[in-house]
């Protein structure tokens, strides 16, 4: 099982629960991806549409843990007081900490990651950062309080799946302890199977499977790559060689030239 | 006087945070407030006493990924 702060979870895949079609669809999507943990964010509400109030009961009635997200936060201290405010609404210390450095390829400020990390671990909040597979900056999240790593496929919403597998596997080899979540850029099953075969924790899928022609099929279609990866992983797969390799025995071969 | 409430000005005679989010209709809606870029957890509202200007964020629960 999964264990991120001190919570056993048996599902490894985190959805978000952005972009879908309606809230029935999204609804429908959690319970057949099996998902355990849903990402929200927070948003200006008006006091007459209260839009914000229902979707936070469809979300109560799945009976997920939820983990808000800091998204379209730009600097440090937007992204410090959003997660202050998500601690208050959503009444947990999970947070999903992102800092947006650069606005086309929503790649971290991973310095100012770094900065809030510091800030929100000593102020008592569980953070997951939203960072690349750059190791120093994993070190240094680390070194902040940080006890699980996010790093990114690829750019969120792109569907790229994992763009730098050297990078990845670099940073799953030196941090064989630390729970290190794919969140971004995954685009089919294939992507995320790929990612728990290579050892990753988990995966958070948003755009995947909200903005496929049929979310909840997808949801359950990512359900089972991410099982079929992580068994994968704890069967231990071979290793890939350039020759062929006869799979059936070549001794005992009839001889009928 | 005038405030900024979620990036609109409104005239209101609230005193205080609480007073100004009841004003307003926010009732027993799940929100969480910040004055002036500073967040203000629920309990301190009524402490948070308005003045000319003050910028108010008034947020709920939103899809995110």
């Amino acid at each position: 099982m999964l264990q991120v702060y001190g919570i056993e979870l048996r599902s490894r895949l985190f959805l978000g629960t952005s972009r879908y079609p309606s809230p029935a669809v999204l609804s429908e999507a959690v319970k057949a991806s099996r998902a355990q943990v849903v990402t929200v964010s927070l948003r200006r509400e008006s006091s007459g549409e209260r839009a914000g109030q229902g979707f936070w009961s469809i979300i109560r009635e799945l009976g997920v843990r939820v983990l808000p997200n800091t998204a379209g936060c730009h600097s440090v201290k937007e992204a410090v007081t959003t997660a202050q405010m998500a601690r208050e609404v959503f009444g947990t210390s999970w947070i999903k900490l992102e800092v947006i450095g650069e606005d086309d390829t929503l790649q971290p400020d991973v310095f100012g990651l770094v900065e809030a990390a510091r800030i929100l671990a000593a102020d008592g909040f569980e953070v997951f950062p939203y960072t690349t597979e750059d190791l120093v900056v994993a070190d240094k999240l680390l070194a902040a309080g940080c006890r699980v790593l996010m790093p990114w496929g690829a750019p969120i919403g792109s569907g790229r799946g994992l763009n730098n597998l050297f990078g990845l596997k670099a940073l799953r080899a030196h941090f064989p302890e630390v729970p290190l979540v794919i969140d971004a850029g995954i685009g089919v099953p294939s992507h995320a199977a790929q990612a728990m075969e290579l050892g990753f924790d988990a995966v958070l899928i948003n755009t995947a499977v909200a903005q496929a022609a049929d979310p909840v099929r997808m949801a359950a279609a990512f359900a089972q790559a991410v099982e079929a990866g992580c068994d994968a992983r704890l069967a231990g797969p071979m290793e890939p060689r350039d020759l062929a390799a006869p799979s059936t025995p070549v001794i005992g071969t009839a001889f009928l030239k | 006087m005038k405030i900024l409430v979620n990036g609109a000005w409104r005239d209101t005679s609230a005193v205080d945070l609480a007073a100004a989010l009841h004003e307003m209709g926010y009732g027993e809606a799940v929100v969480a407030t910040a004055l002036n870029g500073e967040f203000v957890p629920a309990g301190l509202r009524p402490a948070a006493r308005l003045a000319e200007g003050d910028r108010i964020e008034v947020l709920a629960p939103m899809q995110g990924g």
